[in-house]
């Protein structure tokens, strides 16, 4: 059923070439909308939900944002697609464990997927790669403006838009960035970030929930608040946060560099070396070599080209993609010997470090 | 960990201590394993401290009156342990426990965001319409032709106006 999103030669997260950049991998921001007239997914009978799932996915497709798009049924996704969507950050998994009449409409380029009937009848996601907060807003507030032409959205003055979760609530506005962190992650002062920026009601959490030192030195950074705030003041605080970050996060780096230069190389000769001539490696082990990778692209060390390599195998190397590129849920051990000859294929292609241009 | 902390869920022990800090108040809380997996803890998409507060049942003791949505049925214990409404009503009928529980999770109260103004606009005359054509029935049921004619001919015109809206798109 997915395969052709799978196959997509142009996807964002994938296939974008030239928009990669240091430190920010993507934005992501999502709305949370109900319909008036019938209760939350979570408490809606099945006749309901499905109702829900028919009015919307009708009027979602017509869209011209959706031109091209595909819909995909929840019930008729198989466990291994699901991971796929889930690794891609198409769906969550609370969509997975959704009951008969949830589904998502995602379009061609996979910049926009719309989930239906998860924790509220309307997620609207828009996903770019890079640090693009106020690009994705726009395509964001212009597709649920659009949306709401025919739709009828349940809205309070007082409130706002109404959720299922008083979290949400307000806005509906959860802005994410995807931010790669291994400088901060080295000089041990993640913990002291994550501290500083939950005060500014601004949450950190790991690529896949662990929030200290998460795989492959990738957070997602996203606001915590949703309502007494208007959607740009959100947005200019979130991204003035992440501004600090970044630059935080570059300095940590150089002067890391400064002081253990011999380490630094060593450490992304070691991982170069592994990439690419390793036989068994865990998903795991492959992200946190690939996050040494991207920073030596980041010292020059390697072309730019090779940053949307490593962030394209990033999300192949997940177990989802991998047993997805075999056509069949496989052994873990197996698992990481397809993985080993993938990343073995891919870095046979990239040219070797140049340690002269480490700058 | 000097002393054994006990999940403050089930009193378990607790190996997953967390803290997180909300509008500048401390929030702590040590869970075990299967509740914090129970709680979303280790899920990627989207767990807070804030949600977790806002499902725990032992807050709800200090609930007197036991509230029930006419609309969907969710009663005050339903919402306290799922931490979610059941429709859009629930915010009318829970609205007393709802505005302290927003205060420690929002920057405000109100919300000064974005407005659906082509939802409001189509709610809007659709209440009027219906509010009119209810006042026709009256009129004519009560034989005040007059008055009939006149909510007849604003019907006309609320109708005439949206037809035009849709047939410029």
């Amino acid at each position: 059923m997915i395969s052709s999103l799978i196959n997509e030669d142009r996807a964002e997260l994938t296939q974008a070439v030239k928009k990669a950049s240091p430190v920010v991998l993507c934005t992501r921001i999502r709305l949370a909308r109900n319909l008036v007239d019938q209760p939350f997914p979570g408490r809606a009978k099945v006749s309901q939900r499905r109702a829900v799932l028919k009015s919307c996915v009708g009027k979602i497709g017509s869209m011209s944002k959706m031109k091209k798009g595909t819909f995909l049924d929840v019930a008729n996704l198989s466990d291994l697609e699901k991971q796929v969507l889930v690794e891609r950050h198409l769906i969550s998994r609370e969509l997975c464990e959704g009951e008969e009449g949830t589904g998502v409409y995602i379009n061609k380029a996979q910049t926009c997927a719309v989930m239906i009937n998860e924790e509220d009848h309307l997620r609207i996601q828009f996903l770019k790669t890079g640090f693009n907060l106020k690009p994705v807003w726009k395509l964001t507030d212009a597709f649920d403006s659009e949306l709401e032409e025919t739709l009828d959205i349940a809205f309070s003055p007082e409130f706002g838009y109404l959720t299922a979760c008083p979290t949400n609530l307000g806005t509906g506005l959860r802005a994410s960035v995807m931010m790669h962190l291994p400088g901060l992650v080295i000089s041990n002062e993640m913990e002291r970030v994550i501290r500083a920026v939950n005060q500014l009601g601004i949450t950190v959490r790991g690529l896949f929930g662990e929030a200290s030192d998460p795989t492959g030195h990738i957070f997602q950074i996203s606001n915590q608040q949703t309502l007494g705030e208007s959607e740009p003041k959100i947005l200019d605080r979130l991204s003035s946060v992440l501004k600090t970050i970044i630059d935080h996060e570059l300095n940590a780096r150089y002067k890391y560099l400064e002081e253990n230069r011999q380490r630094v190389c060593d450490r992304i000769g070691r991982a170069f070396g592994v990439l690419k001539n390793a036989y068994i490696i865990s998903s795991d082990e492959a992200l946190n070599f690939l996050s040494v990778i991207r920073v030596a692209v980041d010292f020059d060390m390697l072309p730019e080209e090779a940053r949307s390599t490593v962030d394209r195998l990033m999300i192949e190397c997940q177990p989802g993609h991998i047993q997805y590129a075999v056509k069949e849920s496989i052994d873990p051990e197996i698992r990481d010997i397809s993985r080993a000859d993938k990343l073995r294929e891919e870095f046979d292609k990239l040219p070797i470090l140049d340690f002269h241009k480490i700058s | 960990m000097a002393k054994n902390l006990k999940c403050s869920i089930c009193n378990k022990n607790a190996n997953v201590h967390l803290t997180q800090i909300i509008n500048n108040k401390i929030h702590k809380i040590d869970l075990c394993e299967s509740c914090a997996q129970k709680k979303g803890v280790t899920d990627p998409e989207g767990f807070s401290l804030a949600d977790l507060f806002a499902k725990q049942p032992e807050i709800a003791t200090n609930d007197k009156v036991q509230l029930r949505c006419p609309t969907c049925g969710l009663n005050t214990a339903g919402f306290r342990r799922t931490g979610r409404f059941g429709c859009v009503d629930c915010y009318d009928v829970f609205k007393p426990l709802l505005l302290p529980m927003l205060e420690d999770m929002h920057e405000g109260t109100f919300h000064k965001g974005k407005i659906p103004a082509v939802t409001l606009s189509r709610q809007s005359s659709q209440l009027q319409l219906k509010k009119l054509q209810d006042f026709l029935t009256k009129a004519i049921a009560e034989e005040a032709y007059e008055e009939a004619a006149k909510y007849r001919d604003r019907i006309k015109e609320l109708q005439g106006v949206e037809n035009l809206e849709v047939s410029e798109k």
